[in-house]
C-alpha cells in the first residue's frame, strides 16, 4: 500500500461483502416464498423480503464504490486522502443508517414506518427501490456529498488523471440524479417518468463510468500496460456509454404513458447499449494479452475479465433481447426483466467490486503479490460457482418470462397471472437451486480469506 | 479498429457525444412533461385518485404487484384490473374491491398471500378510483391483453 489512508477502504469492502451475503439470503427466501406462499407469511410478507433484497444491493454497491474510490484515489492522485477521518465517520454513519433501515423494514409494518419517519411531510416512500424512509434518504445524500467532496479535494490537491476525472464525473452524476428520489409528483405517470432519472441514469449511465474507472485502474496495476493506452480505451468506453445510455432511458418510456417518439428513440439508443460492454471485453482481454508484467495476483485479472464478459452478457445481450419496442410490448413487466436485472447487476457491479477487492484486499493485508496460490485457487472455484449460479438462475427466470408471455399475452387461449405462475413452479424450483449455488459460491469466496499463508 | 482512434479523438467523442445526448434528452424531457397531463387525463385526477396513489405507496403495493408494467412480479398487473375484474364498470369494480380487500389473506394453502391491510371502506374506494384512473392512461396500447 503506497498511502496509509488507502486503508479506509477496508471496512467498506468488508461491510459490502457482509451485506452481499444478506442480499443473497433474502433472495433465497423470496425464491422459496415464490413456491410456497405460506413460507414466512404473515411474519415477513413478500414486499418486505424484496425491499430488503434490493435495498441491500443498493447499499452494498455504494459501499463497494466508496471503498474502491478511497483505495484508488490516493494512488491516482499521488497523495494521501484529503480526510481519512471523514471517510471513516461516513462509513459508520452509512453503516448505522443502513442497518437501522433494514431493521425498520423487517420489524415495523411499512405503513407504520411511513408514519414514524415523516413521510407525510415529503412523501417519497413506497416506490420501487426508493422505499427508504426520508431520514435514510437524507442520510444517503449527506454521505454521498461528503464522499464526493473528499474525493474531489484529494484530486484537486494531487495529480489529475483520466481515471480520476471519469470517476468524479460518475460520482457527481450519482449525487445529482439521486435528488430525483425526492421528487414525487401526484400524477403517477409523471412520478414514474422522473423515478427513472434516478434508477436508469444511475445504473445505465453514471455507475458505468465508475465501473469503467475501477476496471481501468485494476488493469493498469495488474498488466502494467501504458497509461496512455488505457486512457484511450476508457474514453472510448464511456463515450459509448453516454451516447447510448442517456437516451437509452427511453426504453423505459415505451409503455408507461410517455409519448410515442420514445418508442423510436429508446429502441435505437438502447440497441447501442451493448457496445460499451463489448468494448470492455476487448479492453480487458487486449490489456491482458499485451501485459508488461506478470502480476502474481492472477485472480484479480480473472475477475476483471469476468466482469467485462458477464456484464456484456447480462446488461448487453439480455438487455437487447427485450429492448426493442415491438418486443418489449410483450416482455414489459415479466420475469424477463428480472432475468436481465439479476445478471447485469451481478456482472457489472458485483463483479467489479470483487475485482477491486481481489486486487486491493491482499495488499491491505500485507500481501503485495496477492494471496497464496491455494487461496487464489479457492477464489477461482468461487468465481465459477457464482458465475454458473447466476447464469443458471438468469436462464431459469428467462424461461419463466417466456412461459408467462405465452400464457398471458400470446394467442387466444390465455390464462390468468396466478394460474400461469403455478405452471412455472418447476422452473422457479430450478431458479432457487441455482440461487443456493450462488450462496455456496459466496461462502467459498469468504473462506478463501481465512486460508493460512504458507510463506507468511 | 481501435488503433486508428487516438486518445484525443476518444475524448472528443465522449464530451461531444455525451453533451449532444444530454441536450436531446433534456429537450425531450420538457416535451414529455408537457404531454403527460393529456395522455394521463390529469383533468380526471380527483382528490380521491391522489389519495389512492398515496395509499398505494403507503402499503408498498409495488413490492408485489406491477402497475403499468413496473414493480414486482409476485402478483398480477393492476393497470387493467378495472377491465379484468370490474368489466370496466365502476360500481361493479368498487364492489369487487371491497369484497376482495376484506377477504385477504385467502386461506388457500401455499397460494401466494396478500396481507390484510385493514383499510376503511373509503380508503378501498380511493384505491379503486386510483386504479380506474390508471386504467385509462394512454400507454401506447399496453398491456397487450386483458390478462396483463
Amino acid at each position: 500500500m503506497k498511502y496509509s489512508s488507502q486503508a479506509v477502504a477496508k471496512p467498506y469492502f468488508i461491510f459490502a461483502l457482509i451485506l452481499l451475503a444478506g442480499e443473497i439470503l433474502f433472495g433465497l427466501l423470496m425464491a422459496i416464498q415464490y413456491l410456497y406462499g405460506d413460507f414466512l407469511f404473515p411474519l415477513v410478507p413478500f414486499n418486505v423480503l424484496r425491499m430488503v433484497h434490493t435495498n441491500l444491493l443498493i447499499v452494498l454497491l455504494l459501499n463497494g464504490f466508496m471503498g474502491a474510490t478511497y483505495y484508488l484515489i490516493p494512488e491516482e492522485a499521488e497523495r494521501e486522502l484529503w480526510s481519512p477521518k471523514l471517510a471513516i465517520i461516513t462509513f459508520w454513519v452509512f453503516a448505522a443508517a443502513g442497518v437501522a433501515t433494514i431493521l425498520g423494514y423487517l420489524f415495523v409494518p411499512y405503513a407504520t414506518l411511513t408514519e414514524l419517519t415523516f413521510n407525510n411531510l415529503l412523501p417519497t416512500m413506497g416506490r420501487e427501490f426508493l422505499e427508504q424512509p426520508l431520514p435514510t434518504k437524507v442520510g444517503i445524500v449527506l454521505v454521498v456529498v461528503s464522499y464526493v467532496f473528499n474525493t474531489i479535494m484529494t484530486v484537486l490537491l494531487g495529480r489529475r488523471t483520466v481515471i480520476t476525472t471519469v470517476l468524479i464525473t460518475g460520482l457527481l452524476g450519482l449525487a445529482v440524479f439521486f435528488l430525483f428520489a425526492f421528487y414525487v409528483p401526484e400524477n403517477l405517470i409523471m412520478d414514474k417518468f422522473f423515478w427513472w432519472f434516478t434508477v436508469h441514469l444511475w445504473v445505465e449511465a453514471t455507475w458505468e463510468l465508475i465501473m469503467g474507472a475501477i476496471l481501468a485502474f485494476v488493469l493498469i496495476k495488474t498488466t502494467g500496460v501504458d497509461r496512455e493506452h488505457i486512457d484511450k480505451w476508457l474514453y472510448l468506453i464511456i463515450a459509448m456509454t453516454m451516447v447510448s445510455g442517456i437516451l437509452g432511458t427511453g426504453h423505459h418510456f415505451f409503455f408507461m404513458g410517455a409519448p410515442e417518439y420514445w418508442l423510436w428513440i429508446g429502441s435505437i439508443s438502447s440497441a447501442v447499449e451493448p457496445l460499451p460492454f463489448f468494448l470492455m471485453i476487448l479492453f480487458a482481454f487486449t490489456m491482458a494479452r499485451d501485459r508488461k508484467i506478470q502480476h502474481e495476483n492472477e485472480i484479480a485479472l480473472t475477475w476483471a475479465k469476468g466482469t467485462a464478459v458477464i456484464a456484456f452478457i447480462g446488461a448487453g445481450v439480455w438487455g437487447f433481447f427485450h429492448t426493442l419496442a415491438p418486443v418489449n410490448m410483450f416482455t414489459h413487466g415479466t420475469q424477463l426483466t428480472a432475468a436481465h436485472g439479476h445478471l447485469s447487476f451481478y456482472g457489472a457491479y458485483i463483479m467489479i467490486m470483487f475485482t477491486m477487492i481481489s486486487y486491493a484486499m491482499p495488499i491491505m493485508r500485507g500481501r503485495p503479490h496477492g494471496n497464496s496460490k491455494p487461496a487464489q485457487k479457492r477464489e477461482l472455484t468461487s468465481f465459477w460457482m457464482m458465475n454458473i449460479g447466476m447464469i443458471g438462475l438468469t436462464l431459469a427466470l428467462s424461461a419463466a418470462g417466456i412461459v408467462q408471455i405465452l400464457d398471458q399475452r400470446v394467442g387466444t387461449d390465455l390464462i390468468g397471472f396466478m394460474e400461469s405462475q403455478e405452471s412455472i413452479a418447476g422452473i422457479y424450483t430450478i431458479r432457487a437451486a441455482f440461487g443456493v449455488l450462488v450462496l455456496a459460491g459466496l461462502l467459498t469466496y469468504f473462506s478463501s480469506f481465512f486460508m493460512k499463508e504458507e510463506n507468511a | 479498429m481501435t488503433e486508428r482512434i487516438t486518445k484525443s479523438m476518444a475524448k472528443n467523442i465522449y464530451y461531444g457525444g455525451g453533451t449532444f445526448a444530454l441536450l436531446i434528452f433534456i429537450a425531450l424531457t420538457f416535451d414529455t412533461v408537457h404531454q403527460i397531463p393529456e395522455r394521463s387525463n390529469e383533468v380526471n385526477m380527483t382528490e380521491n385518485v391522489v389519495h389512492g396513489k398515496k395509499l398505494w405507496e403507503k402499503y408498498n403495493c409495488v413490492g408485489c404487484h406491477t402497475i403499468v408494467g413496473e414493480g414486482a412480479y409476485y402478483a398480477p398487473e393492476l393497470m387493467n384490473v378495472f377491465q379484468r375484474r370490474g368489466a370496466s364498470d365502476e360500481s361493479a369494480f368498487k364492489a369487487y374491491m371491497q369484497g376482495w380487500m376484506a377477504a385477504q389473506p385467502l386461506d388457500t394453502p401455499n397460494r401466494r398471500k396478500m396481507p390484510q391491510f385493514n383499510l376503511s371502506n373509503e380508503e378501498v374506494d380511493n384505491l379503486s378510483d386510483f386504479l380506474i384512473w390508471t386504467s385509462k392512461i394512454d400507454a401506447n396500447e399496453w398491456p397487450p391483453t386483458i390478462e396483463g
